[in-house]
């Protein structure tokens, strides 16, 4: 039982990173700078609640915030290159955090303990959940909430404006700006968005290990991060939830009885996946498929998509 | 309306648009004719903030459009349609219109709900614009499934849907059917009527000669001539730019072989 929680608590915290790039992707931005982001919401709401004994949830909130102002600060150079120049500037961005927190030594003695953050040592004694009496199915509640309520904001985002104007920046940025779409706004809100969602995904995953060290945060989670979107597929929220499942739960986990050949098996079944369904997992005609089923009207067109 | 004055746009050594002066009146509709490479879509892009010029002033009504950023260009009243369409091809043809909507002055809704509401006033607008391009019964399909004409239709409607004072046509006729352009040219009458100031930039001389009432013939950068479509086709130096020599101008090609 405590397995599946486990890989429930791993499930929940990689979509809240998956829809952080998700947000991105949407206007067409292709970042790895996610990581840096979750970092920062790890290490900042960790220290909160160990060396500052913060509520949970103040330090949630404060970690979201700080990842997201240095998201909307990046958002702004960010806006000066596209595709791989992006990329590599996001990539840059993810490991100065990563260095930074890897050179951070800030131990404070609290009830007679020396705790913090030990450089390279890593932050060791985030023990909240359990020192507050938490169990695990609170914990992996907790994150579900938070998972739900990201994903039906994202969702809800598709039926307003809003994100029909995220969207059509991420179609063609010429042709939004000349029917009067303000990028500059559009693109730094998506990154600002992105680094919120990041910023909780990384307060929860550093609160429910209750460990974390710069190796946590290299630039395979960065790439991680964006294969759930890509992989799950754009057009809906909801492909990156089951890129998340596919990759996390059944890839990873459900080949685990193959030892080291898993790896091999990993990348085949992704290439399969992305030449099966080029589209995403999630594409228009399996929206229309499950609209079918559910008895709804599906849209005309999206079975064209 | 609009005026340029002595407008030029130098990408390195290429005067693509050089010292050109360009007056638009309120109302007209004004065509911009030129041989290929003459600056007729730089001049677009200029004007619509695209590119910045090298020098020279863009004035809309009096107010200097030159530091203003593209999107803000929009709120200033310039609209414009581009030469290869560029819509969102997957967004609805609704979306493609709902992104570029804008309310009239005077009946402005709130940020919220200008970005977050789905008020009814706005819905009941958008489905007017969408009958008027003949694609009501469309709104939900993808822009991209679209046949050629209704995407020209399509961006046509978004290019109105944020209430312009002036609209640039790039080129609209490009790829159209005689039929279609005689569609073409009835919609463009129709947004003169309802007081849109149009600057069409064309190739296809059925459309241009037919509808504008002004004509402008731009050739390196320049303007040549300007006047009424009667006097730019009997204009010995627009035949020149066009044809390369004033002598063989009525027949085209064939006759110079001949000759």
């Amino acid at each position: 039982m405590l397995y599946f929680l486990g890989i429930f608590q791993t499930i929940g915290v990689h979509t809240l990173l998956g829809l952080s790039a998700y947000v991105l992707l949407l206007t067409g931005q292709l970042s790895l700078g996610q990581v840096g982001f979750f970092a920062i919401g790890a290490y900042v709401s960790g220290i909160l609640t160990v060396l500052f004994s913060w509520h949970i949830f103040a330090a949630l909130a404060v970690g979201a915030l700080v990842a997201g102002f240095f998201a909307f600060l990046i958002g702004f150079p960010a806006l000066r290159v596209k595709g791989l120049m992006l990329v590599v500037a996001t990539i840059a961005f993810s490991e100065i955090v990563r260095l930074f927190f890897f050179n951070l030594s800030w131990r404070v003695e609290v009830n007679g303990f020396d705790v913090g953050p030990d450089s390279t040592q890593g932050f060791r004694e985030i023990r909240y959940f359990a020192a507050n009496g938490w169990e695990q199915t609170h914990v992996v509640a907790l994150i579900w909430s938070f998972v739900i309520l990201v994903m039906f904001l994202l969702w809800w985002l598709d039926r307003v404006r809003a994100g029909a104007v995220l969207r059509a920046v991420g179609e063609d940025d010429l042709a939004a700006q000349s029917s009067g779409v303000n990028l500059t706004m559009v693109k730094v809100a998506a990154m600002t968005a992105g680094g919120v969602i990041a910023g909780i995904g990384g307060g929860l995953f550093a609160h429910s290990t209750t460990y974390v060290d710069h190796h946590t945060f290299t630039i395979l989670l960065a790439t991680f991060a964006v294969s759930y979107p890509i992989l799950g597929g754009h057009k809906n929220v909801f492909g990156t939830l089951l890129a998340v499942i596919f990759i996390q739960g059944f890839v990873i986990e459900g080949l685990r009885f193959m030892g080291d050949y898993r790896n091999i098996v990993f990348g085949l079944l992704i290439i399969l996946a992305m030449n099966l369904r080029p589209q995403g997992l999630v594409d228009g005609h399996f929206i229309s498929d499950i609209k079918k089923k559910l008895g709804g009207k599906p849209k005309k067109d999206s079975a064209d998509a | 309306m609009l005026r340029l004055s002595n407008l030029s746009k130098y990408f390195g050594g290429v005067r693509a648009v050089d010292a050109l002066e360009l007056n638009v009146k309120t109302g007209e509709i004004f065509g911009l004719i030129g041989p290929n490479g003459s600056g007729k879509s730089t001049t677009v892009n200029l004007v619509c903030g695209i590119f910045g010029p090298t020098s020279g002033s863009i004035e809309l009504d009096g107010v200097d459009l030159k530091r203003q950023a593209p999107h803000q260009r929009i709120d200033a009243g310039v609209s414009r349609t581009f030469q290869n369409i560029r819509l969102f091809d997957d967004l609805t043809v609704w979306q493609n219109l709902w992104v570029a909507w804008r309310d009239a002055p005077g009946q402005e809704h709130s940020w919220f709900s200008n970005w977050f509401g789905r008020s009814l006033s706005r819905r009941h607008e958008i489905q007017k614009l969408l009958e008027f391009s003949g694609l009501g019964d469309k709104s939900n399909n993808l822009a991209g499934n679209l046949a050629f004409g209704e995407q020209r239709r399509l961006e046509l409607a978004r290019a109105m849907a944020s209430k312009p004072k002036l609209i640039l046509l790039d080129e609209p006729a490009a790829g159209m059917s005689s039929a279609e352009v005689t569609d073409l040219r009835q919609r463009i009458l129709t947004m003169k009527e309802m007081g849109i100031t149009v600057l069409l930039i064309e190739h296809v001389m059925e459309l241009v000669m037919n509808v504008s009432d002004r004509i402008g013939v731009l050739n390196f950068g320049t303007l040549i001539a300007e006047g009424l479509p009667e006097e730019i086709q009997n204009n010995p130096l627009v035949q020149k730019a066009y044809f390369g020599s004033s002598e063989n101008t009525s027949g085209g090609d064939t006759n110079a072989i001949d000759q």
